[in-house]
């Protein structure tokens, strides 16, 4: 097998809880990210999921190094992107790229649409002379299904479902390898993010793009995914094909998380034997020792508390971080 | 692509939800009471915030006087003559605290000069102040503002503390103080005290503003592309941020000459030869009984360019933010 | 009202008989349009659904369907100006609410119509406490004494499960999660015992497994005092769990109502037919989605005839000329669709 696209190696996010306004002092840690580990190779979606402030969305910050990370590394073809010189990493921005969740405010609405999906090209000047770039851009809004013609509007004069068009639009202009898409599709109407997600699958297959694709919606990972990574805490909980995950399901919180997705089929409903967990999640101030999990698990003992299960593959044949894993099939 | 959408008009934001509240003024959803920016297209118009802001301005009467007004002002400031040919410093005594009568509207002060002349010609004065001291403090709001709000961290600390400092100082007050201290008083001394004195409010709404825009998803697209710290401020964050900049500037406007004139009445500002508004307040304030009408007509200007920049400012400030209404 | 309106009691399930005959709460051809700079806003369009005591009805739809509105219609809470009502009557229990003044109005909101918001932070006061928001409506509406209302309010909180309510009574809205801000409000909404409970995408802000939670508890509270429920929301999963039937909206109008089951399984008009082929589903490895074409329309300039013809693959001429009526599929069930027949077969 080659060697991953991209590497993610004990990704640690930190931010200090401080008081006072002068004199600033730090009273504790919000543990975001904790020590996080993927792969990505070149042309696969990877999904990312998990439910708000478990860290994912730093995550993807952290991959495109928009934050700083605490500790650990992110290889993009075996450099680390938290380890190089600006200019350096100026370069490789070139081949990372994002797609926001909100088509409202990831489009400056003081720009232009051609002069939005122009920038990366005034950014970064030599990958395209400047008579080139109004032909590039109309390329570029018609690869995703805008009208070229379109290139003097302002973002407000587009519905939600042609910004977000727009926001990939931009983010493709300079033919990066992977596309970060952060809850790229969770602001849209069904039936428009229906037509976002085949642009995206579509891409995929037109340009060999790699997704990170980061999102709470369960149904939508598993239609785009090939690998589905499941996050709890600022950790990783399980990972595994797509397939895999959501039939064989090993972690417990994995588990909760599949049962609790309402099935669009009014005849399944009640059949359903849906794990509800108890309680909210704990803050990320102050997780609980040992498993994350723990304080919302039904199959917690001491051990839990005492030792952090590691992610590795246990009985449900691909890595989960629970000591007790055993598969339950919760989807019908 | 099969699902190759033609451009249609926006329409998501038309459900005016924010248009329901409970009893406790709760709303139901976040949402734009406005009932929404939306569907701008439809009539086939540009309308970014300032065209938007223009459409509505436009049909706002009290902006259109105030700004006719102001016009009126600075014409008179750049070009007296068009208002009199006559010069202020052409003075007969014999004609010494002439009242106002149907040949000479504004009447003649106590060494006989033609008031109109005087009245017209200070405008220049006040005009030139006032623009200028906002200039100069819009130009350092706007740097300290931006570097402050963007970079955060020590670079915020160092600024924000410094403007605090400055704010601190009473503005009249610091402004005699200071002024005191000068031999010659003329345009130009004037001028540097209220700039020093005047930049820090617009400097602190700046850097508000600048915060509010900084975290903007789009800004960080931006810096996911690798721009430049000085493009992501000059593209995305200034065009984004200066709208309440230029409100206040507006209104400030008025605010300086005020205190132009409060400085001179007060024999701080400006020194005679000089003819300005708040001298003739001055000078007339002792023969208030004898000859009112060389306290009305300056008084009159004064009250009317002031009053007109602050409301120039605020319908600016409704046009360009409907929700504040 | 009966006099059991006014016992200090958490169990409303004794509430009033009937009074009346025909449904609990009835809409009938309800329009309410936004007058705004730049121009109106139609974003109800002659609208009618009833409710009836016990029952779920959702109201389904997406952004700028016009759903919220017409329930902020029914709670009188549309600002006016820019908001109006034109035409239409809102019946509960046989009254209609339109022809009552502000103060009688006032009465039915909250005692015989509550409603919960989907952003529970920013309906929830954040200087008061949020024992003291709930323990208020039972001290404005009834004037119970203060220790009153204040035991009223944490049995209250109990039967929404807030854990330890009598502790968490003192606690301000932003110490608690969104899941339990949410369990406040329904709370709040239920303090008075009200027949009817409108839910306004009540579960759209919380996480998947905190939404289960909630829906589980709307679940249980309706079945403890056959309250109705109107169930408000674009996400077709929480609607087959939970109602009844459904009322599927677009562009200010219903397109299609009935039964939930038969609705899913052999959907009479295209939209709603298109809703449920373009969402990505759990049991179901399909690789290509089929997405409606095209965007929902502006509401100040629907498209003429059928406001969905634009969109639709079936689409003929006289869809862009010809309003289609509400027709009756069979009983119970209703499309505006004038080719109902053909979406319908399509599933043989």
């Amino acid at each position: 097998m080659t060697e991953p696209l991209v590497q993610v190696r004990g990704l640690v996010k930190h931010y200090p809880l401080t008081r006072g306004i002068v004199f600033k002092k730090q009273v504790g840690t919000v543990r975001a990210v904790d020590g996080v580990d993927f792969d990505l190779a070149s042309g696969e979606t990877l999904g990312l999921v998990g439910e708000s402030g478990c860290g994912k969305s730093t995550v993807a910050k952290l991959v495109l190094r928009l934050e700083e990370a605490t500790e650990g590394q992110v290889f993009f073809e075996g450099e680390d992107i938290h380890d190089m010189p600006h200019g350096r990493l100026r370069e490789l921005r070139r081949q990372i790229q994002i797609v926001l969740q909100d088509p409202y405010s990831s489009l400056n609405p003081r720009m232009t649409v051609g002069d939005i999906v122009a920038e990366p090209f005034a950014v970064h000047r030599s990958v395209a002379p400047r008579e080139s770039w109004r032909r590039r851009v109309q390329d570029l809004l018609e690869r995703v299904g805008l009208d070229p013609d379109h290139v003097n509007r302002y973002p407000h004069q587009f519905s939600g479902g042609q910004r977000q068009r727009i926001g990939i639009a931009r983010a493709l202009a300079l033919d990066p390898q992977v596309l970060v898409c952060d809850e790229a599709v969770s602001a849209l109407d069904v039936s428009v993010q229906a037509q976002v997600i085949n642009l995206l699958r579509q891409l995929q297959s037109d340009l060999g793009l790699a997704y990170l694709f980061i999102a709470h919606d369960l149904s939508v990972v598993r239609h785009i995914s090939d690998r589905v990574a499941v996050m709890y805490l600022g950790k990783i909980v399980e990972v595994g094909e797509r397939s895999d995950v959501f039939r064989e399901p090993g972690h417990p919180y994995t588990q909760a998380l599949l049962s609790a997705v309402p099935s669009p089929d009014p005849r399944k409903a009640g059949e359903n034997d849906r794990i509800v967990l108890e309680g909210d999640v704990p803050s990320p101030a102050d997780p609980p020792s040992g498993c994350h999990f723990r304080t919302r698990c039904w199959k917690a003992t001491e051990r839990c508390a005492a030792e952090e299960p590691a992610l590795e593959v246990r009985a449900a044949g691909h890595p989960d971080a629970c000591h007790f894993s055993e598969i339950r099939h919760v989807v019908r | 692509m099969s699902d190759k959408t033609r451009s249609r008009p926006d329409t998501r934001d038309v459900e005016p939800r924010g248009a329901a509240r409970d009893q406790t003024g709760a709303t139901g959803a976040a949402a734009d009471p406005s009932g929404g920016e939306a569907a701008g297209e439809l009539s086939g118009r540009s309308a970014s915030l300032w065209a938007d802001a223009w459409r509505e301005l436009r049909h706002d009467k009290i902006f259109l006087v105030a700004a006719a007004v102001v016009t009126v002002f600075v014409v008179m400031a750049a070009f007296p003559v068009v208002f009199t040919r006559t010069n202020p410093r052409s003075c007969d005594l014999s004609r010494s605290l002439g009242r106002p009568s149907s040949e000479n509207w504004f009447g003649y002060d106590l060494l006989g000069c033609d008031y109109y002349a005087q009245v017209v010609h200070g405008a220049r004065v006040s005009i030139v102040i006032g623009i200028l001291v906002t200039v100069i403090a819009v130009a350092i709001a706007l740097v300290l503002g931006s570097l402050s709000g963007y970079y955060g961290g020590i670079t915020d600390s160092i600024i924000a503390r410094f403007t605090d400092v400055v704010f601190g100082l009473p503005f009249i007050l610091g402004a005699i103080v200071i002024l005191t201290v000068f031999e010659n008083r003329g345009l130009f001394q004037v001028t540097l005290v209220l700039a020093v004195l005047g930049w820090t409010t617009m400097t602190r709404l700046m850097r508000s503003s600048v915060i509010s825009v900084r975290d903007s998803d789009y800004v960080l697209a931006a810096r996911a592309l690798g721009t430049s710290d000085f493009r992501i401020l000059t593209r995305h964050i200034l065009p984004n941020a200066i709208a309440p900049v230029v409100v206040y500037a507006t209104i400030y406007v008025g605010i300086v000459i005020a205190a132009e004139a409060t400085l001179s009445f007060l024999g701080v500002g400006l020194q005679l030869p000089a003819i300005s508004w708040g001298l003739m307040i001055s000078d007339a304030q002792y023969r208030i009984a004898e000859a009112p009408h060389l306290l009305l007509f300056p008084g009159m200007f004064l009250s009317l360019t002031v009053l007109s920049f602050i409301l120039m400012g605020d319908a600016l400030r409704d046009a360009l933010d409907p929700k504040l209404r | 009202m009966p006099a059991t309106e006014m016992l200090p009691s958490s169990t409303p399930t004794t509430k009033r008989r009937p009074d009346h005959e025909g449904p609990l709460l009835e809409v009938e051809d309800l329009a309410v349009e936004f007058r705004t700079r730049d121009g109106v806003v139609h974003a109800v369009d002659g609208v009618s659904y009833h409710v009836d005591a016990g029952e779920t009805l959702a109201i389904l739809g997406e952004s700028g369907s016009g759903k919220s509105v017409g329930a902020q219609a029914v709670m009188g809470l549309i600002d006016s100006p820019p908001g109006h009502i034109t035409r239409g009557s809102i019946r509960y229990r046989g009254k209609d609410l339109l022809g009552l003044d502000e103060g009688a109005r006032q009465r039915v909101r909250g005692r015989d119509i509550a409603m919960v918001f989907q952003d529970a932070l920013s309906s929830l006061n954040p200087v008061f406490t949020v024992g003291d928001q709930i323990a208020e409506m039972y001290r404005v509406h009834e004037g119970a004494s203060r220790a009153d209302a204040r035991r009223r309010a944490i049995d209250m909180m109990d039967r929404v499960h807030i854990p330890a309510a009598t502790s968490r009574f003192d606690d301000y809205p932003h110490q608690f999660s969104g899941g339990m801000r949410q369990r406040i409000m329904i709370a709040m909404a239920l303090s008075l015992g009200p027949d009817v409970l409108i839910a306004d995408e009540p579960t759209t802000a919380l996480d998947v497994t905190v939404q289960a939670q909630i829906m589980d508890l709307l679940a249980e509270l309706q079945r403890e005092s056959t309250m109705a429920l109107v169930l408000i929301t674009h996400d077709l999963g929480v609607v087959a769990d939970v109602a009844d039937r459904i009322a599927v909206m677009y562009a200010g109008r219903i397109v299609e109502h009935g039964p939930v089951i038969e609705l899913y399984e052999r959907p009479a008009h295209p939209y709603t037919q298109g809703l449920i082929d373009s969402i990505p589903r759990m049991d179901d490895d399909r690789e290509e989605l089929v997405p409606i074409a095209g965007a929902p329309p502006n509401l100040m300039k629907v498209p003429s005839g059928c406001s969905f013809h634009p969109r639709c693959p079936i689409a003929r001429d006289e869809c862009a000329t010809d309003e289609p009526p509400l027709y009756a599929v069979w009983s119970g069930r209703e499309s505006a669709c004038h080719f109902w027949e053909e979406v319908v077969s399509s599933h043989d």
